[in-house]
């Protein structure tokens, strides 16, 4: 049984068609790389997940319990949490106000708020500054220790790259390897092809809401990449 | 490349213009075949709906949402009552100052309330119109608190005969009534309608292509308040008596108007309409209840708001009814187009609400 | 000037009222971006319910007050998850709409329950003992705890704001109700629990002022537009800014009082609006709205 696994997934913005028919899985322990194009649904995806979205219930299953249909404070208690797209910190709240939210669920486990700020020594001293005075690579490095907080069996992470710097990222993605080497599910949502290959056991690329590829990165080259990204 | 043109009439509004012809001719027949209290109870009627439009288009269209509107009820009131008593004019010339005199004192109101956002610049238009109110419990040669009555010489000068005085309030207020009903529509098919509706859907849409929301907005709410303005100074001459309390009563004169567009449907020409006609109906049947017919008001006006926010209209909306042609549609005019994957039924829909 | 002092003192600790009236306002608003309309009526309601109470079972107007903030914390409750919570969304017409009926049927329903007889609220010698502060200075004992009240209160609801899990809830539920319950907040629960405070403070403002004034359905909207004007001198988003937005609305009104008896309301407002043309977002603005 895998940890998650998502079979004909349909999702929909109002009218509008988001994802058709999407198939996927991921085993425990895994970090899987979910890549795509802008507006190909990968965002879409999580926030199904997440229970944002409404999807038929057993269009998702986590640890064999159908979840397509619940409510997002129902399924991080269950021990699934993300870090958005665009990292939506909470802008009234410190740095430490905004970790804390993540335990909000009430999940005790291996990370706690010293932990956390032992994982990015960096956030340390700035405890107590408000959460959107940090840099861009900062306030990732909150939103996902935000998420960890929560304690999570698999944790979500969307476009965590965006908009930061090589060397930033390179930091980031450091940290979610010991994240990784803990024992946690990690998925990854990245349009910065590179970096996911480079941390994920398997891959799937998204276009146009349908799934276009899946494989091991040693097994896929660029050009049956390039083409399942891009389309023909 | 496929040819098209803009459309403004559906069946159901060609069917509407014809109905309101009917309408009009049948309002204006009126005053030969009905008695006196029923003339009263049209120009009361015509007055309301006047107001409805007023609020509809500031709500509904403009996203200004005012509960204060009877600052410029009793600002007309008042104004014809300066004008008729201390200074001679006569009445119906006061009557047709009255509207321009509350536009002029609409723009300060405006600049200073516009400061506001959302549900407090709601407030803001009561605090406006208690100003307006205790000013005028102050102006002791208008009768201060107790207010003043129109002299006799004043009610003469409109005619020395009651039939006749009916008859000039009558088509007054159906001039109104129909006055209000035409400048929404003639307005909501302007390009300044067509932008009002642009900012109502999505400001910062309609920013980016240039629409100046402040000026569209400004100019909504100083129209609305000459209406207003002249309502209450037709309303105020044909009961002859002012008084503060009553001239700046927040029930009279909003309470009722923002209950009558609710039920009918916010954002939508037909909608104050329906609401008047079921208001005075509504009215008439729980006219022994005392207060207890604003209790079922609020009642209804709640669960409306709740069920079915476009009011009572909107659901006629929904099965695509419209009687005034305020749509565009865009009609495709050759069938099997060149370009592939365009629908021929693609809607412009520029007069529709968000949903 | 003896009497210019005890005159300005006197507007502040009315400004306490005011500020009570204005704190349950400004925690609607802040949480859930809701204006209740009806809220003034909510604090004449709390001041009937505390007739009722004092009647039935014979506890002091002050006594009675536990009871009465039970009762409207339930109340508040009930309403934001029966009624309110359906409304929120985009759109700021269906709140507004939804409480100004509300405030419609309150001030109403009241009338007929009650009649629009004035009422008082006994409180033995409470509103008539004052204190003597030397020099030819008094206040009355009811207006300096109802300013201490104001205080308490206040500091107790930044207290819960910022230094309690519940509080950071808020804040970030205010912020961003999407993430908030991402996180596992509970947001028709969080948002039932500001109405339900809000409403609970309500009371203790309904309470005082029956107390120290007499009462009847129709003053509801009045007490509207202090607490709004409180929250807008002051500022959005401040609740200590609030209480500053009181006390000078208060002055301004006592100040108004001397100079022409007719004059008390009209002071309020010019200030209010002098605010607004001068300092538009009010004297101690916090949030970003």
């Amino acid at each position: 049984m895998s940890l998650l696994e998502i079979s004909g997934l349909a999702a929909f913005y109002g009218d509008f068609q988001a994802l058709f028919g999407v198939d996927l899985r991921v085993e425990v322990g895994e970090t899987v790389a979910i890549i795509g194009a802008n507006g190909a649904g990968k965002s879409t995806l999580l926030r199904t997940v997440t229970g944002l979205l409404p999807a038929r219930p057993d269009a998702i299953r986590f640890e064999g319990q159908p979840i397509g249909s619940e409510a997002p404070n129902r399924i991080i208690a269950r021990g699934i949490a993300m870090t958005p797209e665009g990292r939506r910190l909470f802008p009234s709240l410190t740095v430490e106000e905004n970790l804390l939210m993540g335990a909000q669920c009430g999940r005790r486990g291996r990370w706690d708020l010293e932990r956390v700020i032992a994982l990015f020594p960096m956030l340390g001293a700035r405890r107590a500054t408000g959460a959107t005075a940090l840099s861009g690579g900062q306030q990732q490095m909150v939103a996902i220790g935000r998420a960890l907080m929560a304690n999570p069996v698999l944790l979500l992470c969307d476009e965590i790259s965006l908009g930061l710097a090589p060397v930033v990222i390179r930091d980031l993605y450091a940290a979610l390897a010991g994240i990784r080497a803990e024992g946690t599910t990690i998925v990854v949502v990245e349009q910065d092809v590179n970096r996911a290959l480079s941390l994920a056991d398997r891959v799937y690329c998204l276009q146009e809401g349908r799934v276009t590829l899946e494989g091991r990165p040693a097994d896929l080259t660029r050009e049956r990449i390039r083409l399942a990204y891009f389309g023909a | 490349m496929a040819s098209f043109r803009i459309e403004r009439l559906t069946r159901a509004s060609r069917i509407g213009v014809a109905l309101i012809a009917a309408a009009i001719a049948v309002l204006a027949s009126l005053p030969l075949w009905a008695g006196s209290g029923t003339i009263r109870l049209a120009v009361e009627i015509f007055y309301y709906l006047a107001l409805a439009e007023c609020w509809n288009l500031l709500a509904g269209y403009a996203g200004l949402v005012s509960i204060g509107q009877q600052a410029f009820v009793g600002f007309g009131g008042y104004v014809l009552a300066f004008l008729t008593i201390l200074l001679g004019v006569p009445p119906l010339v006061a009557l047709a100052v009255a509207g321009p005199a509350a536009a002029i004192v609409a723009v300060p109101t405006a600049l200073l309330l516009f400061r506001l956002r959302g549900a407090y610049f709601a407030i803001g238009t009561w605090v406006a119109a208690e100003v307006f109110r205790l000013i005028a419990l102050q102006i002791f040669s208008l009768g201060g608190g107790t207010g003043i009555s129109l002299p006799v010489s004043v009610v003469l000068a409109i005619s020395d005969s009651r039939a006749v005085r009916d008859l000039i309030f009558y088509y007054i207020g159906l001039a109104v009534g129909l006055g209000g009903i035409l400048m929404v529509f003639f307005w909501l098919r302007s390009r300044q309608g067509l932008a009002l509706t642009a900012i109502r859907d999505s400001e910062t849409a309609a920013a980016s292509v240039g629409i100046d929301k402040e000026r569209s907005k400004l100019a909504v709410y100083v129209i609305a308040a000459a209406l207003t303005g002249f309502v209450g100074a037709l309303a105020y001459l044909e009961k002859v008596r002012i008084s503060p309390d009553a001239a700046f009563s927040v029930v009279d004169w909003s309470a009722d108007v923002i209950f009558i567009v609710v039920i009918g449907g916010i954002g939508s020409i037909e909608g104050p309409i329906l609401g008047t006609v079921i208001f005075f109906v509504l009215r008439g049947l729980l006219a022994d209840y005392g207060v207890a017919y604003l209790i079922l008001l609020g009642l209804v006006a709640v669960v409306v708001m709740l069920l079915a926010p476009r009011g009572l209209w909107g659901i006629a909306e929904k099965f695509d009814i419209h009687l005034f042609p305020v749509q565009r549609r865009l009609r495709f005019t050759e069938a099997g187009s060149a370009t592939p994957g365009l629908d021929p039924k693609i809607h412009g829909v520029p007069g529709r609400a968000r949903q | 000037m003896i009497e210019w002092l005890n005159i300005v003192l006197q507007g502040a600790l009315l400004g306490g009222l005011y500020a009570l009236f204005a704190a349950g306002l400004s925690l609607m608003f802040g949480v859930m971006r809701i204006v209740n309309i009806a809220h003034g009526d909510l604090i004449v309601l709390a001041a009937y319910i505390a007739l009722v109470v004092v009647r039935w079972s014979g506890f002091g107007a002050l006594e009675s007050l536990p009871v009465v903030a039970v009762l409207m914390f339930a109340l508040g409750y009930a309403l934001q998850r029966g009624l309110l919570n359906f409304t929120l969304g985009a759109d700021v017409l269906p709140p507004l709409l939804v409480t100004f009926g509300l405030s419609v049927i309150i001030e109403n329903g009241l009338q007929e329950i009650f009649s629009a007889d004035p009422q008082r609220l006994q409180a033995g010698r409470l509103d008539i003992a004052s204190l003597s502060l030397g020099g030819g200075l008094a206040v009355g004992w009811l207006e300096v705890i109802v300013f201490a009240t104001a205080v308490v209160v206040i500091a107790a609801l930044e207290a819960l704001l910022y230094r309690t899990a519940i509080g950071r809830a808020f804040r970030a539920t205010s912020d961003d109700a999407d993430t908030a319950r991402l996180y596992g907040v509970d947001t028709r629960h969080v948002f039932a629990l500001a109405t339900a405070i809000s409403l609970a403070v309500v009371s203790v403002a309904g309470v005082l002022l029956a107390i120290r004034t007499t009462f009847e359905p129709s003053i509801g909207p009045a007490r509207l537009i202090y607490a709004f004007e409180a929250v807008i001198i002051g500022g959005l988003g401040s609740l200590w800014g609030t209480l500053v937005g009181g006390v000078i609305l208060g002055v301004a009104q006592s100040i108004g009082i001397v100079l022409n008896p007719a004059w008390d309301l009209l002071a309020g407002h010019v200030v209010f609006l002098l605010v607004l043309v001068l300092r538009p977002r009010g004297l101690f603005p916090k949030t970003a709205d």
